[in-house]
C-alpha cells in the first residue's frame, strides 16, 4: 500500500460518502460546545423541527463568559449570563456526553476540559464553534473550529461537508534551550511563515523536537497552528499520548482500552509519505518570543528590537507596520528588553494548562512583581488544573508574589468578561492573538510563554527568562 | 439563504492585510443569542470614536471620520474590496453575519482565513480570491472614480469592471450550486441518512471506545 500520511489516515476513516469532485460527508466523533457560538445553531434545529444525532458526541461547557472572581454572586452582567443560561436550558433539553456548567468542578475552557477527561481521543475527528478546536491535534485528531452553521450541521448530521486539505509538514529538530518552550516555537514557526502561511493546509508537527514535548506543549503548538493559518494542526501518537490518556474519565478501560492503543499506534504518517510542502526549523535556533505589533507574526526574539517599517520593501506591508507600531505605541529599532509593561496575563486555551502554571511559578517563586505591573492574573484552565495547581502550592507563590490566583475560563484572552485591558495598557499575555483590541478597545497585547509572562512581571518589562533561571 | 446568482453593487475600500474577525465584529457583542442585528457594530472599533457595548443606540454614538466606511461616498456598497489574508482570527460566524447585515453580499480579497472563507458561503456571501495585480488596480480604479460599481456574475464566474476588463474566478462548484440555489446544507447532508447510519454502526463496531 501506498505511503499514507497521518492526515490521509484520518480523513479516509471519516469519509461517510464522497462525491467525483472530491466534496465529501466527514463523520464526526466528537462536538465540543460552549456559550458563544451554539445558542444560534441549538435555534435553528428547533425552528427545522430536527433532532440532534448523536447526543453521546456532545461535550458541552460554559468557558468565555463566565466571569473569574467573586463567583459566589453568580454572572452580575445580565447579556453574559443569559448566554450562560441558554447553554444550560439547551444541553438540558436536548443531552449530552458530559456538561460542565458554570461552577462546577470540572468547568472550565472547553480545549483544556476535553483533553483532561480523556474526551479527545487519537483518531476522532473533533469539532467546535471555536478556532482553538485546532488544539486537540496533538492528540493526532482532526480537530478544527466550525462556525455557528457548522455547529448546527454536526447537530443535525454528525458529519460535515469537507473538501481535502493540502497537507504541510513542519518539522522541528533538536533540543529547546533552557527556558525556551513550546509557545516560543509556535511563535517562531508563525513568525515565519506567517499567519497565512497554512492557509488551505493541515499541519502535521513532527521531528525530535515535538517529540520531546508533553502533551501540554504539543497542545500549545497544536492551539496556535490556526494563527499560521491551518484550520487544524496534529502529532503523531507516540508513548507520550498514550501514556496522558491512561485512566482519564472518558478513557477506554480493560479490554477496550488494549485495542484501542493497538489503533492509535497506527497513528502516524508511513515512512516515505509525501506532503504537499515542508517546512523545517532547528529547535536550537529558536529563542523565547515576544510579538510586537498586532498579529502573531509581527513577533522576534527577547533580544531583538522592534523593527523598523522603514527598511519595508512593500507598500501595504509597510503600511501595517506602521499602523501596527502606532497601536501599539511602540517607537522602531526600541530593543523588546526597554518595553515597560502594566499588566500580564497567564492564561487562556494556548497556555492554562499545569505545566504552563508550574513554568511560571518556577520564575515567580520567591520574588515579586514589579510596582508597575497593575495586575498580574493567574487563570487556570479548569477546576481541574485549579485543584492540582493548589495541591502543588503554585497558588502561594503567585499569590506571595503579588498575583491574582482567580477561578478558570477564558478570560482576559480574549476579554468577553470583566478581565480586560484599558485603552493603552499594555499586556505580556500567554494568549493566543495580539489583534487591535482583542484584550479589551485599546490595549496592547505582547504574545510570550507562561515563564516570559512571568519574567515580566517580575522586571516590570520584557526580560529574557534565561537569565532569570 | 438568500440565492445568489449576479449582483452590480458599490464598492468600498479596506486597504489592509489581516483584517481579522475581533476588527470584524468585537467580542461583546458576540453575547448576543440571535443571527441579526450586527450589522451596527461591524468594524466597531474603527468605525465610531466611542468604545461600543450591547444595547447603546449605534445611531448616537460619534463616527470616526478617518475610517474609510464612514465617507458618504461608500454608503450602500454592497462589495467589499480587500487586501490578504481577510477574516482571520476565530471562527466566529458573527463576523459573517456583521458583514452580511450591514450590506455586503461580495467581498474580493487577494486571499481569506479558511474558516470565515467557509461561513461566508453558509450565509450567503459571496467572497472572491483575485490576483494581486487586479486587487491593485480595483484599488486605484475605486479611488479615483466615484460611485465605482463591479459587476459580479456568479453563474459566469466573472467580475466585470464598468471599463469591460473582465476578471474571472475560482468557486468550489458545490458551493456554486449552493449558493445560486441558496440550498440549505443539512437538507442536503440528510439524504445521505441511510449511508451516515451505515457508517456510524461500522465504526461502533471497529471502535466501540468512541461511544462509550
Amino acid at each position: 500500500m501506498q505511503a499514507q500520511t497521518l492526515y490521509e489516515k484520518l480523513w479516509s476513516s471519516h469519509v461517510v460518502h464522497e462525491e467525483s469532485d472530491g466534496t465529501a460527508l466527514i463523520y464526526i466523533d466528537r462536538h465540543l460546545i460552549h456559550e458563544v457560538t451554539s445558542p444560534q445553531a441549538f435555534e435553528g434545529l428547533k425552528l427545522a423541527g430536527r433532532k440532534p444525532w448523536r447526543v453521546g458526541s456532545i461535550v458541552a461547557t460554559a468557558d468565555h463568559n463566565t466571569p473569574t472572581d467573586h463567583w459566589d454572586q453568580g454572572i452580575t452582567d445580565p447579556v453574559s449570563r443569559q448566554q450562560v443560561e441558554t447553554l444550560d436550558a439547551n444541553i438540558r433539553a436536548v443531552g449530552a456526553l458530559a456538561y460542565f456548567p458554570f461552577k462546577d468542578q470540572r468547568q472550565g475552557i472547553v480545549h483544556v476540559v476535553g483533553p483532561e477527561n480523556g474526551a479527545t481521543l487519537p483518531g476522532m475527528t473533533v469539532v467546535c464553534g471555536d478556532s482553538h478546536t485546532s488544539t486537540h491535534g496533538a492528540f493526532a485528531c482532526l480537530a478544527h473550529g466550525i462556525g455557528t452553521s457548522e455547529v448546527e450541521h454536526v447537530l443535525a448530521t454528525q458529519c460535515l461537508i469537507q473538501k481535502k486539505s493540502k497537507t504541510m509538514l513542519i518539522r522541528v529538530d533538536g533540543t529547546l534551550g533552557k527556558g525556551v518552550t513550546a509557545k516560543d516555537v509556535a511563535l517562531a514557526i508563525i513568525g515565519h511563515i506567517g499567519t497565512a502561511g497554512g492557509t488551505g493546509y493541515a499541519i502535521e508537527f513532527g521531528g525530535s523536537a515535538m517529540r520531546g514535548l508533553s502533551m501540554e506543549g504539543r497542545m500549545t503548538v497544536c492551539n496556535m497552528a490556526i494563527e499560521a493559518g491551518a484550520r487544524m494542526g496534529f502529532v503523531a501518537v507516540d508513548d507520550t499520548t498514550i501514556e496522558y490518556l491512561r485512566g482519564r474519565p472518558f478513557s477506554p478501560t480493560g479490554d477496550d482500552w488494549d485495542k484501542a492503543v493497538a489503533y492509535w499506534r497506527t497513528l502516524h504518517s508511513d515512512e516515505g509519505a509525501s506532503f504537499d510542502k515542508v517546512f523545517e526549523l532547528r529547535a536550537d535556533q529558536i529563542e523565547p518570543q515576544v510579538t510586537w505589533g498586532t498579529s502573531p507574526e509581527m513577533v522576534t526574539g527577547v533580544r531583538g528590537r522592534v523593527p523598523n517599517p522603514a527598511r519595508e520593501k512593500d507598500a501595504v506591508r509597510r503600511e501595517g507596520m506602521e499602523r501596527a507600531l502606532q497601536y501599539m505605541g511602540l517607537n522602531p529599532d526600541t530593543p523588546i528588553a526597554e518595553v515597560r509593561i502594566d499588566k500580564v496575563f497567564i492564561g487562556s486555551c494556548t497556555n492554562s494548562r499545569i505545566e504552563d502554571l508550574r513554568q511560571a511559578a518556577a520564575i515567580v517563586r520567591g520574588r515579586r512583581k514589579a510596582d508597575n505591573v497593575k495586575l498580574a492574573l493567574v487563570v487556570p484552565g479548569s477546576g481541574l488544573v485549579k485543584r492540582q495547581a493548589e495541591s502543588e502550592g503554585l497558588d502561594k507563590i503567585f499569590t506571595a508574589a503579588g498575583f491574582e490566583w482567580r477561578e478558570p475560563g477564558c478570560s482576559m484572552c480574549l476579554a468577553m468578561n470583566a478581565d480586560r485591558l484599558e485603552p493603552g495598557e499594555r499586556c505580556a499575555s500567554t494568549s493566543n492573538r495580539n489583534f487591535e483590541g482583542r484584550q479589551g478597545a485599546g490595549g496592547r497585547t505582547h504574545l510570550v510563554s507562561p515563564a516570559m509572562a512571568a519574567a515580566a512581571a517580575i522586571a516590570g518589562r520584557f526580560a529574557d527568562v534565561r537569565e532569570v533561571l | 439563504m438568500d440565492a445568489f446568482t449576479i449582483l452590480d453593487g458599490l464598492v468600498a475600500p479596506l486597504d489592509r492585510n489581516n483584517v481579522d474577525t475581533d476588527a470584524i465584529i468585537p467580542k461583546q457583542f458576540l453575547k448576543s443569542i440571535k443571527r441579526s442585528g450586527f450589522g451596527p457594530n461591524a468594524f466597531d472599533e474603527w468605525r465610531y470614536m466611542d468604545v461600543g457595548e450591547p444595547g447603546m443606540d449605534n445611531s448616537k454614538r460619534p463616527l470616526n471620520p478617518k475610517f474609510v466606511l464612514n465617507q458618504d461616498r461608500y454608503q450602500g456598497a454592497s462589495v467589499l474590496l480587500t487586501r490578504a489574508n481577510f477574516g482571520c482570527g476565530s471562527s466566529r460566524e458573527h463576523a459573517p453575519w456583521a458583514l452580511l447585515d450591514y450590506g455586503f453580499r461580495v467581498i474580493v480579497a487577494e486571499s481569506f482565513a479558511d474558516i470565515f472563507f467557509n461561513n461566508c458561503y453558509k450565509n450567503g456571501i459571496l467572497p472572491i480570491v483575485l490576483p494581486k495585480a487586479e486587487v491593485d488596480a480595483l484599488f486605484g480604479l475605486v479611488e479615483h472614480t466615484p460611485g465605482f460599481r463591479l459587476k459580479v456574475d456568479l453563474p459566469a464566474q466573472l467580475v466585470t469592471r464598468p471599463d469591460g476588463h473582465g476578471m474571472p474566478f475560482d468557486v468550489d462548484p458545490f458551493r456554486k450550486e449552493c449558493l445560486i440555489n441558496g440550498w440549505d446544507d443539512i437538507g442536503l447532508t440528510l439524504r445521505h441518512a441511510d449511508k451516515i447510519r451505515e457508517y456510524e454502526s461500522r465504526r461502533r463496531a471497529e471502535h466501540p471506545y468512541y461511544y462509550s
